[in-house]
């Protein structure tokens, strides 16, 4: 037994009880699925592993704070614009308008 | 953009993040940026997404059913699940299907400990406890602490097997048939097999 | 050419070892033995991939190790089992 080497290496860890709720899956995560999905099938990526491997580089506390398709949106966001596919100030942009889009939707 | 708004956008539980999150927002911002760019369309999106919503347990339970009711393909099934299923219309490449059978004796159950590895485009979207890092982390170490939790009490003369999904291959437990199902037919057979029981988080199927 | 090197039933001992890249093998694996369940197909492997050298194809294998040898004071059975998924990199014979 080696020491867990990524925030992802759960097994045999300590945890709480189950939570047995069951989670309507949300309309963005059919989308953020399907954008991973289609990145792969365009060749925009080239295998889940990168995408596992962007997970597994997230720090502890965000791998902690992140839901499961948060993580691959974050995984898919860093591969993406290493690669050059996506243009790091483009998306922080437009990231800002969607905020912003929420907080009137929200206002409204 | 109007295409976000749509029924399922509050269907969230609490203990879940709101599409508002950083990681969310992520997404939602790096989706538009591909769309815009021309890299997929929102017609390509949705016949994806309604590609993986027609996946469903109810998939699992037809080849349950016929495993119950044929024993050559409950062998063929057992040998290679990837070719067997295909006899029933399914699809699991490129990954390798194994499908592990309950008896008497033994229990099996499957996790994904390193992320969350599920055979999606065949029993649909895993359930969130499946996801959890409770569950990851635990039920490799103390499998019959956790089954307890799902309400499956197992004695010491049932031996568990607990299967980490760590590279190429997806998992499906072979439930036991219950007994008094002998003169079922398939389809009323594949009624009985609930999603946990193809995980291996519930046991003994219960006949109305 | 791509002849499986292990065969069911053979002991295996998994590498301890943790490449600062990413790989498959969960940590509590690491360094334990256990037995070759079934041999499986050849899959890209994890850690090239991430390199850029591509994927080559290696061997997968499921192994088998008693539970009681994986953890400490554990709760089960003599019986019990975990199963895991190992590429043939990772495997060495055991005695």
């Amino acid at each position: 037994m080696s020491e867990p080497w990524g925030p992802h290496d759960l097994g045999g860890q300590d945890g709480g009880p189950i939570d047995l709720a069951e989670h309507d899956t949300a309309y963005w995560e059919w989308q953020i699925d399907a954008m991973v999905r289609l990145a792969l099938k365009k060749g925009l990526i080239s295998d889940f592993a990168e995408l596992r491997d962007g997970i597994e580089q997230l720090t502890p506390d965000d791998y902690a704070r992140c839901t499961y398709y948060e993580r691959w949106a974050k995984s898919l966001a860093y591969a993406l614009v290493s690669r050059g596919v996506i243009d790091e100030k483009r998306l922080n942009e437009k990231i800002a308008a969607v905020k912003a889009r929420q907080d009137a939707e929200g206002a409204a | 953009m109007t295409d976000h708004d749509h029924d399922h956008s509050r269907t969230f539980q609490p203990d879940h993040a709101e599409p508002t999150s950083d990681g969310a927002r992520i997404g939602l911002a790096l989706r538009e940026l591909l769309i815009e760019a021309g890299h997929y369309t929102a017609g390509e999106e949705q016949s994806v997404i309604e590609a993986m919503q027609g996946a469903s347990p109810e998939n699992g339970g037809r080849i349950v059913a016929k495993a119950w009711n044929d024993a050559e393909y409950k062998e063929r099934l057992l040998a290679n699940g990837a070719e067997a299923i295909k006899e029933l219309g399914y699809e699991l490449e490129p990954y390798e299907f194994t499908v592990m059978e309950n008896t008497a004796d033994t229990h099996n159950v499957i996790v994904c400990t390193l992320c969350s590895c599920y055979p999606r485009a065949l029993l649909g979207m895993s359930p969130a406890w499946y996801k959890s890092s409770s569950y990851r982390a635990r039920v490799v170490r103390e499998p019959r602490s956790v089954l307890a939790e799902f309400g499956v009490e197992l004695s010491d003369d049932v031996s568990v097997r607990v299967h980490d999904s760590t590279a190429e291959l997806r998992y499906m437990v072979l439930p036991q048939r219950p007994a008094g199902t002998d003169d079922w037919s398939e389809a009323q057979l594949a009624k009985l097999v609930t999603r946990n029981s193809l995980v291996g988080t519930e046991r003994d199927l219960k006949i109305a | 050419m791509n002849e499986p090197v292990f065969h069911v039933g053979q002991r295996v001992r998994i590498a301890d070892r943790t490449p600062p890249v990413h790989h498959r093998v969960p940590s509590y694996a690491k360094g334990q033995v256990g037995v070759i369940e079934r041999v499986c197909g050849l899959h890209g492997e994890p850690e090239k991939f991430i390199r850029g050298d591509g994927k080559p194809p290696q061997r997968i294998y499921r192994v088998r190790i008693p539970q009681p040898e994986l953890w400490t004071s554990y709760e089960g059975t003599e019986g019990d089992k975990l199963e895991i998924e190992i590429f043939e990199h990772w495997l060495e014979a055991a005695e």
